[in-house]
């Protein structure tokens, strides 16, 4: 799949890493200003959606490749698995935000909150491996002429 | 005055399904609905002249308490959005499906073709 | 204020009913996004700035799926004949349940009293009240999504997974001798 003019590749050369700076800060300062892991994790997913429309699929799955996203995705829905179970066995609970209860930190700071940015980022990194992949998978050839397509989809590899 | 109308937008939406013979317009009719809903729920949750659920430096707990709007429903409806775009790309999914198999977007026609 | 929710109400109800009943499916697209950013404009007014990014980018991406779905492909009008009974019964249907609705909201609080001021052990006066000590977090959102209510963060988080992996795997690539689709 081709991308688009030279004038739209250098400028998402440029503001795909603004966005995708953006998407952090949204996930990282979660639990203090409005935003949270989904926000951040759908903005980080459009950055690299952003480059597939404007450098075409092959330049953004170099980047990105479809294998290392299905694997991100799957790693990011343990890793808040796997905070939720470490609550029960150190705090007494399923997902008790033990982190906070044991070593408070204090108030509007970065790292503070207990569990909280540490699930914001588990939940962002999972929601942007999904959406990547899904923008990725719908890319087919364009079709010319009204013919059909053999080539339905790529995945090249699992 | 304003539930009315959220609710006719969800109607709306319901209207668009319900009559709507390509797939892609029954897409955006499905999508029409659940922004209505997702509407529906943070008007029930605002308070008049209230402000955001954010605390900020400035807090004192006996002026923020009887102002800031109920968090509650917008924590659910954050989850819901993002539900709903999972949601629209299995519809999606499908439906590229069904237009591989059948050659048309049309839902008469392939109740026509089958197999 | 109150005015101005009614205006964008009804902006949103003429973007949608255009995105309905147009015949060029990326004009029908492009309405759904106005109908998406009036929207995340109302939820701006109604005080949910969370809401309102969140709606606004999964908009965009929302947008981006549904034209690669169909325009990308060479399929821009919609055609066929329309079914005149099919939509006289369903616009009676549509106005009955109107009416219903409007005899039914008379029983919901008034907008703008919600019901936690009636209340007041409600869980939404013990978020706000215990929500900065409990949890140590500013936003009360983000600590109501994963402190107060994160089991259904989790259900939330597995819908998501489950959903793109089924959109994944109805993607596959079929083999070009024309055998069994490599499932």
């Amino acid at each position: 799949m081709k991308g688009m003019s030279i004038i739209v590749r250098t400028v998402c050369h440029w503001v795909s890493a603004f966005i995708f700076l953006y998407g952090l800060c949204i996930v990282v300062y979660g639990h203090l200003t409005p935003g949270g892991g989904f926000a951040g994790g759908v903005i980080l997913a459009c950055a690299f959606g952003l480059m597939v429309l404007a450098l075409g699929k092959e330049s953004a799955v170099r980047a990105f490749p479809v294998g290392s996203a299905s694997k991100l995705d799957s790693i990011g829905a343990l890793l808040f698995l796997i905070i939720a179970i470490l609550g029960l066995f150190a705090g007494g609970g399923f997902f008790v935000n033990f982190l906070q209860k044991q070593h408070p930190g204090e108030e509007m700071a970065l790292f503070n909150a207990g569990i909280i940015p540490l699930c914001n980022i588990a939940i962002a990194i999972k929601v942007c491996a999904s959406l990547f992949l899904a923008v990725v998978v719908f890319s087919v050839l364009r079709v010319v002429g009204g013919g059909s397509d053999d080539e339905f989809a790529s995945e090249e590899e699992e | 005055m304003v539930y009315p109308l959220c609710v006719l937008l969800f109607l709306v939406g319901l209207y668009g399904a319900m009559t709507q013979k390509n797939l892609i317009k029954i897409i955006i009719s499905v999508t029409i609905m659940e922004y209505a809903v997702n509407l529906l729920l943070i008007l029930i949750g605002y308070r008049a002249g209230g402000i955001a659920p954010i605390i900020d430096r400035t807090y004192e707990g006996a002026t923020f308490t009887p102002v800031s709007v109920d968090p509650f429903p917008q924590a659910m409806v954050l989850t819901a959005i993002v539900i709903s775009l999972g949601v629209l790309a299995l519809l999606i999914a499908i439906s590229l499906r069904l237009y591989h198999r059948y050659g048309t977007y049309d839902i008469t026609e392939i109740r026509r073709l089958r197999g | 204020m109150s005015t101005l929710l009614v205006l964008l109400f009804v902006f949103m109800i003429i973007a949608a009913i255009v995105a309905i009943h147009t015949n060029d499916l990326l004009s029908a697209v492009i309405s759904l996004g106005a109908v998406g950013f009036g929207s995340s404009v109302a939820f701006l007014l109604l005080r949910a700035p969370d809401v309102a990014i969140t709606q606004i980018v999964v908009e965009v991406l929302c947008l981006v799926l549904l034209i690669r779905a169909t325009v990308w492909r060479g399929i821009r009008t919609v055609s066929g004949s329309r079914d005149t009974f099919g939509m006289a019964v369903s616009g009676v249907l549509v106005v009955i349940l109107l009416i219903f609705t409007i005899i039914a909201f008379e029983q919901f609080p008034t907008f703008g009293d919600p019901v936690m001021n009636r209340i007041a052990d409600a869980p939404a006066n013990d978020y706000i009240r215990n929500g900065l000590s409990e949890t140590g977090a500013a936003n009360l959102v983000g600590a109501v999504l994963l402190d107060f209510r994160a089991y259904d963060t989790l259900g939330e988080a597995t819908v998501l997974f489950t959903a793109i992996i089924g959109a994944l795997a109805l993607l596959r690539r079929k083999s070009r001798s024309g055998e069994q689709p490599k499932e």
